[in-house]
């Protein structure tokens, strides 16, 4: 047997779940979610939408096909914590290029396997999201210790911790987006470089007038981490590019934002949506897709000059927007997938079209 | 699209007999579709010819057929019932083909039926070769390059446009002989050259071999309105090349990133999309492990055996859903049961690790070929749930009752690593074990996986078992500590293997458990990984920190069920737990059902209040026991696989319903048994049991031959057989003693009489036999491999007397409370007793449905103390009907090579037909149809080798084949003994007299019918063997015993009209209501 070093998950509401730390051993705090996809934790990992959260995996193997170099959505991961029910030691695929637990050491990310990973999720389902510590101060912290790292918890700056330093540009013949990254997944950038788009990325915190001068066909804005009401700044440059009259789109954090540009409002889901099998209607054609999902908070109280396209078949919560006069399209879920189902796949050509048709109006 | 109002009335198709290949998971599937449209207001007309399932039940369907599936019969029951639809999915290959032919023949269009659920050009596009190869060339979806070569230099062109290896096939030779795989040129030349020798047309598949790729299945549903969603994605642990029916199948699929996921994903909706399935679609891909390259295998437009495997994988019912959209509901308006909150347009997502595996009949078919490859020959199989795959895997061997609780199995021991290795590389069914063995003698790891083809990620997992396997053997009782014990029953060993490898019992580590409260918890099956609160009941053990059982406080009743199915214990079992399960309800009792089989409906999770997916073993039962406490257990129903826990229950002071072990252990134990009859002065075939040679022949000579000889223990040699004089007995001897001279062989006086079976309900008091059986065959032949005839044809009144004062005496000398099977042989007017089961036995659902009574519901009640005078039965037999009904066995013999196919003492077949007419003769005709049996017309060519013993009754029965115009082919013995009595007859050649000979004639295509009976079975090198071997592979119709013969001419002189028989709805026609 090998010499494990035990840890646990302290909650917030005093629930706590001993098992062994892997990874980078150092305690840690975040939001603790649940994610039910039963692939793609590399995705995962790397998504910065997880940034300050401890992601806790459903599916209990979780490492098999190791982590390649190929499957990044961004530079390095931002998560808090990793919580699996069993890390694989012995990985195998022909494009495995290291195994979970080296990577996760490397990114400084500390990792918690062997707790009942079922047991949290129906905790975090009953109770609703909540922050928890991981510490291998098992049965030590006191409980002033345990409040004061809880109090000093937050999750308000992690979009300007995941976006990017500088402006960038991938080149394209096709329609010309300014991107703001608050956190963008690479997926989401390499589908839109898969069609054709010329891609001017901004940084979260970027004023409008700047990404305007690029002189773009419209402002694409995409996933990113916490609550959107943490950055009002943004939901401030959203407005004035809706002002300007250029297509605005949306995707996750982007869809968020956009909504509260225009005067909806966004709250936090009890356990939030966190997987690739959640069904969302085309309230248009009657259609359900399987989407790839990620997010804490979702659209509501919509404005009259705004209309759900999309709803969630689960919970009817809005998926999608249109603004009814305006070239302004988001989507809750995450049409690019990595991970999940590639079913809507489709909404990035249906965005491009919004952008056509408003070009060939003009 | 809500519910198409227009449908009023649906024909369902059910599969037929369990053959291998097509078992229970269609009954599953179809009294799933049968309740799905049920509730809708809608009524069902039922067709289906084996009548041990729960969908043909009473009750069931509002019209029931049990009849012939053939397109005649169909036709008669759509002209009887006209229904407006048909669903063409729900019965297997069977359903889908029979819906294929009905639709061809111009039998839907003639009396407007029409096809709902997926289309019959869809069917067609996804079944047909070509058209397959078409629509994955227009959905630019991979396939498995191939090409039909007549001649060696085609075959040769072609490899070189594909590249080598290829995979050789020639069409038409049975079993796959001349094949192979050619690395090059040369190689190709030669197995060619052979193949196209071999082959009948003359005729070659060159195919790319994709051997070593990965194989990895989805289960797909589509709705009318073109939503598509994936159920659970399946990967075979064994590469391709194995028959996913015959591969170790873990789901969800372990070893694939996202990429590669999702890559196949959309492949599988793509093609689903593009032929518009309505309702559930099965797709296989084989994924080469070092690159994105993929081949799609095959697709089937249909509910399948994975179907059934995912649907119990995942908490989604497949069939149920696919109905629901046949009836035009599209996905996302139809509920998921599982969450009462959700629908089922959303993608399970498990939190659990599944593994399937096959259980095979090698433990019956000793002489078989074991070595797997594309033809399935699994009878059966199970399915294990764990947190890990370890856990799951080791739970998935000791469900499978091979006598395994661990890696470490005796036969792989005798093995060198060479031959280990040799072993490992063409898979049989004991490979696992193989691999586990090189393993623990240090091969590496790594050359596994290459020399076998499976991932690193499984061979490692198994690794890590055998080194936990070794590390406890290196240990003792007092190293275990507290910690050492939790880690190892986490990691998913049982008590029992625990105590084999550090040298204890069970109950020490089970005493230890209790002190330091290492006890498993339960986990709920529920579509979505706990992200919903869910409302059905489906568990399985995890030792873990949260159990989530909400055990109640009601009075609660536990049914064990029967595991995998396998020769001897089928669907039979299932039914009788399922029914048990329905009287517990309708009594208000709260139900547990613990099984292992995911093709049942026992396991669907509404069947039962609560649903256990565990290994039957001592310990995960009582893990279940120790949990809920239930009132009752009841082990009646669930084959031996049930009552072999009965001491241990009894040792454990669990209540046990019905008989009670200590007499369950009377009628088992041979000694106790013939103490019991003595006592009460029935009689039994005398017998003994020997250990020497000279014993044997001695024994013999008083008993008087023929004798039955068996082996008191079996190990893996001789079966049962017939000894005619003391050479064969000899022989038989020789050998048993030869394999085995620690157990002794037991010598019966083998009785050549009327085989009789009952089975009753004994409540203590009262004795009610529901009804007699009579068996076509005489004794000798298995009662589960001989036709059952009931009501009886040829017992007097003064027998049934003796049949009910007999069964009731027994019965309650024997303390039986419930059911009880007794089988018997009048002989020269004396009835003999030759074995009594006191259990529910394999002919209870075929007599529940000819007598009308509710055997297991009235068995149930009994157990739970009701009396039978309550319920309006008494000590008697029951009503007979007006027409007869009988149970007619079918075989899957010709599916398993080298294995034996003549009728004997021991039990071969697979399934059984049911056939009802109004005379006997109507009821065989029937009977034989729905076996897949041709019976011959006038013109018709026999070709008949007989044992010189039978040539004397054979000829009297030849005698009347030629009076109704039938030909005779022979070989040498037997056509002597024809024309001498004045029957003309060709003479063919045996096998060593050169060609063309016996074998080329039956291949040849001209004989009707072979009649083969012969004096021996199981001897593999005689002509006997290889001709009735020849027969089965060539798909004809083959009789080893006089009296099926006999019978089949009875059906000929009959000159039965098709057109004009008659059909029974059995919820009407048998006139018992």
């Amino acid at each position: 047997m090998k010499k494990t070093i035990k840890a646990e998950l302290i909650l917030e509401n005093g629930t706590r779940f001993k098992g062994n730390a892997f990874g980078y051993i150092k305690e840690t705090v975040g939001e603790v979610v649940f994610t039910t996809g039963m692939t793609g934790y590399q995705e995962t990992l790397t998504d910065p939408s997880f940034a300050g959260q401890i992601v806790t995996m459903t599916y209990p193997l979780i490492g098999n096909y190791g982590i390649n170099l190929e499957d990044m959505e961004s530079r390095k991961p931002f998560l808090k914590g990793f919580i699996v029910r069993e890390k694989c030691d012995v990985p195998n695929n022909w494009r495995c290029e290291m195994n979970l637990e080296d990577f996760l050491y490397q990114n400084k990310i500390m990792g918690l396997e062997g707790i009942d990973t079922r047991a949290l999720t129906r905790v975090l389902r009953d109770n609703g999201t909540m922050r928890g510590i991981i510490t291998t101060r098992v049965d030590d912290l006191t409980p002033s210790q345990i409040k004061q790292k809880f109090d000093t918890y937050t999750n308000a700056f992690a979009v300007k911790e995941t976006t990017i330093d500088e402006m960038y540009t991938i080149n394209g013949s096709g329609t010309h987006l300014a991107v703001l990254d608050c956190g963008i997944k690479q997926g989401i950038i390499r589908d839109l470089a898969k069609r054709g788009c010329k891609l001017s990325v901004f940084p979260a915190f970027t004023p409008a007038e700047e990404m305007l001068k690029v002189n773009p066909d419209a402002i694409f804005l995409g996933n990113g981490p916490g609550d959107p009401k943490d950055i009002p700044t943004v939901i401030e440059t959203v407005k004035t590019l809706i002002e300007s009259g250029i297509p605005v789109l949306g995707i996750c954090l982007g869809h968020q934002l956009i909504s509260l540009a225009l005067g909806c409002n966004t709250k936090r889901l009890k356990f939030g949506h966190h997987g690739g099998n959640h069904p969302v209607k085309d309230l248009k054609t009657g259609r359900v897709y399987i989407t790839s999902q990620n997010h804490e908070f979702v659209v509501c109280d919509l404005t009259d000059d705004v209309e759900p396209t999309f709803i969630n078949v689960n919970d009817g919560s809005i998926e999608g927007i249109r603004h009814k006069t305006k070239p302004i399209y988001s989507v809750q879920f995450h049409p690019e997938a990595s991970p999940g189902p590639l079913d809507t796949q489709v909404l990035f050509d249906r965005f491009l079209k919004i952008i056509e048709e408003v070009k060939t109006r003009a | 699209m809500p519910k198409d109002n227009s449908i009023k009335k649906v024909l369902v198709i059910g599969s037929g007999p369990i053959v291998i290949g097509q078992a229970a998971e269609f009954d599953y599937s179809g009294t799933q579709a049968c309740q799905s449209i049920k509730e809708e207001g809608i009524e069902v007309v039922l067709i289906n010819s084996n009548p041990a399932t729960i969908m043909t039940d009473l009750g069931m369907a509002h019209y029931t057929y049990i009849e012939p599936l053939t397109i005649d019969f169909i036709e008669k029951v759509i002209a009887k019932e006209r229904p407006d639809s048909i669903i063409a999915g729900m019965g297997g290959q069977t359903g889908l083909n029979l819906s294929c032919e009905l639709y061809d023949a111009g039998i839907l269009d003639k009396y407007n039926v029409r096809v709902i659920g997926t289309s019959i050009e869809s069917i067609k596009e996804g079944e047909d070769r070509d058209s397959f190869k078409q629509l994955m060339e227009k959905t630019n979806q991979p396939i498995v390059e191939s090409d039909i070569v007549t001649d060696v230099e085609a075959a040769v062109k072609f490899a070189d446009k594909i590249g080598y290896p290829v995979i050789v096939r020639p069409a038409y030779t049975l079993g796959g002989t001349g094949g192979g795989i050619a690395a090059n040129e040369a190689e190709l030349r030669e197995i060619c050259g052979q193949g196209l020798h071999l082959s009948r047309v003359g005729q070659v598949l060159i195919e790319k071999s994709i051997a070593g790729w990965k194989e990895i299945e989805f289960e797909v549903m589509r709705d009318g309105a073109g939503n598509c969603i994936t159920v659970c994605s399946m990967e075979n642990v064994d590469p391709v090349g194995v028959h996913t029916g015959d591969s170790i199948v873990v789901a969800p699929a372990q070893t694939l990133s996202d990429r590669e996921y999702q890559m196949l994903r959309s492949a599988a909706i793509n093609i689903i999309n593009s032929i518009e399935i309505k309702g559930g679609c099965n797709v296989q891909f084989a994924l080469d492990p070092n690159s994105y390259n993929y081949a799609v295998i095959e697709i089937n437009p249909r509910v399948s055996r994975s179907s059934a495997l995912a649907s119990k994988a995942t908490g989604y019912p497949i069939a149920k859903v696919a109905a629901k959209i046949a009836l035009g509901y599209n996905l996302d308006e139809i509920k998921n049961a599982v969450t009462g909150k959700t629908f089922a347009c959303f993608e399970p997502t498990i939190d659990y690790v599944v593994l399937k595996f096959p259980r095979w009949p090698f433990d019956k078919f000793f002489g078989a070929k074991r070595t797997l490859g594309t033809k399935m020959m699994a009878t059966g199989e199970i399915m294990s749930i764990g947190k890990s795959f370890e856990s799951a895997l080791l739970k998935g061997v000791r469900s499978l009752e091979i006598g395994q609780y661990g890696l470490e199995r005796k036969s792989a021991k005798e093995f060198s690593l060479e031959e280990l290795k040799q072993k490992v590389v063409k898979p049989d069914d004991e490979r696992l074990f193989y691999l586990a063995e090189m393993l623990r003698r240090g091969y590496k790891v790594e050359k596994v996986c290459q020399i076998t083809g499976m991932d690193l990620f499984f061979i490692s997992k198994i690794a890590k078992i055998v080194e936990m396997e070794e590390n406890l053997k290196n240990m003792n009782l007092d190293e275990l500590t507290e910690d050492k014990l939790r880690f190892v029953k986490e990691f998913g060993f049982s008590d029992k293997a625990i105590s084999k490898f550090i040298g204890c019992i069970p109950p020490d580590i089970y005493k230890l458990r209790k002190e330091w409260n290492i006890m498993p918890v339960f986990k709920m099956v529920d579509t979505c990984a706990g992200e919903f609160e869910a409302v059905t009941p489906y568990y399985y053990s995890s030792y873990d920190m949260e159990n989530e059982v909400v055990v109640s406080d009601k009075k609660k009743v536990m049914v064990i069920g029967s595991g995998p199915i396998r020769i001897g214990q089928g669907i039979e079992f299932d039914y009788c737990s399922v029914h048990s399960i329905m009287a517990l309800r309708k009594a208000g009792i709260e139900t547990i059902i613990v099984n292992n089989n995911p093709e049942t409906v026992s396991t669907d999770f509404d069947t039962a209040d609560k649903l256990y997916f565990e290994p039957l073993t001592e310990e995960d039962v009582l893990n279940i026991v120790e949990t809920e406490k239930p009132d009752g257990v009841i082990l009646q129903f669930g084959g031996q696989t049930a009552i072999k826990l009965a001491n241990f229950f009894d040792e454990m002071n669990i209540p046990i319903l019905g008989t009670l072990p200590k007499h369950i252990d009377e009628a088992e134990d041979r000694e106790k048994f013939d103490a019991v009859l003595e006592k009460l002065g029935i009689a039994r075939p005398k017998g003994k049991g020997v250990w020497t040679l000279k014993d044997g022949i001695e024994t013999a000579e008083r008993l008087g031959y023929p004798v039955l000889v068996r082996p008191s223990y079996v190990l893996g040699g001789q079966g049962m057989e017939i000894t005619h004089n003391e050479a064969e007995l000899s022989l038989y001897l020789t050998e048993a003693f030869e394999k085995d001279s620690k157990n002794p062989v037991l010598i019966d006086r083998y009785l050549s009489g009327r085989e009789i079976e009952v089975d009753a309900i004994c409540d203590g008091t009262d004795v009610f036999i529901p009804g007699i059986m009579e068996h076509l065959e005489r004794a000798g032949v298995h009662s589960g491999d001989s036709i059952s005839i009931y009501p009886p044809q040829h017992i007097s009144d003064e027998m049934r007397e003796k049949i009910l004062d007999v069964t009731k005496k027994l019965s309650i000398a024997l303390n039986v409370i419930g059911m009880v099977n007794i089988q018997f042989i009048e002989f020269k007017g004396e009835l003999n007793i030759i074995e009594v089961n006191p259990r529910s036995s394999r002919t209870v659902p075929y007599i529940t449905k000819v007598t009308g009574v509710p055997v297991i519901d009235v068995a149930t009640r009994v157990m739970l103390g009701e009396k039978l005078a309550d319920l309006g039965y008494y000590t008697g037999i029951g009503k007979e009907p007006d027409v007869v009904a009988l149970k007619v066995p079918v075989f899957s013999t010709e599916k398993l090579p080298q294995v034996e196919v003549s009728l004997g003492p021991e039990m071969r077949s697979t399934g059984e037909v049911l056939g009802v007419g109004r005379t006997l003769e109507e009821a065989l005709y029937k009977g034989f149809i729905a076996a897949g049996m041709t019976v011959p017309k006038t013109g018709s060519t026999i070709l008949a080798t007989v044992s010189s013993k039978d040539h004397e009754e054979f000829v009297e029965v030849a005698k009347r084949c030629v009076a109704l115009g039938c030909n005779f082919i022979a070989t040498k013995g037997t056509a002597r003994v024809l024309n001498e009595n004045g029957i003309d007859c060709k003479v063919v050649k045996k096998i060593s007299e050169g060609v063309p000979n016996i074998i080329d004639t039956i291949r040849s295509g001209v004989i009707d019918l072979t009649v083969d009976i012969p004096k021996k079975a199981n001897d593999v090198d005689s002509d006997g063997f290889k001709i009735r071997r020849t027969a089965v592979e060539s798909d004809m119709t083959l009789i080893t015993a006089m009296d099926t013969f006999k019978a089949m001419v009875d059906v000929m002189e009959k000159k039965i009209d098709q057109d004009k028989l008659e059909i029974f709805d059995i919820n009407r026609d048998l006139g018992h209501n």
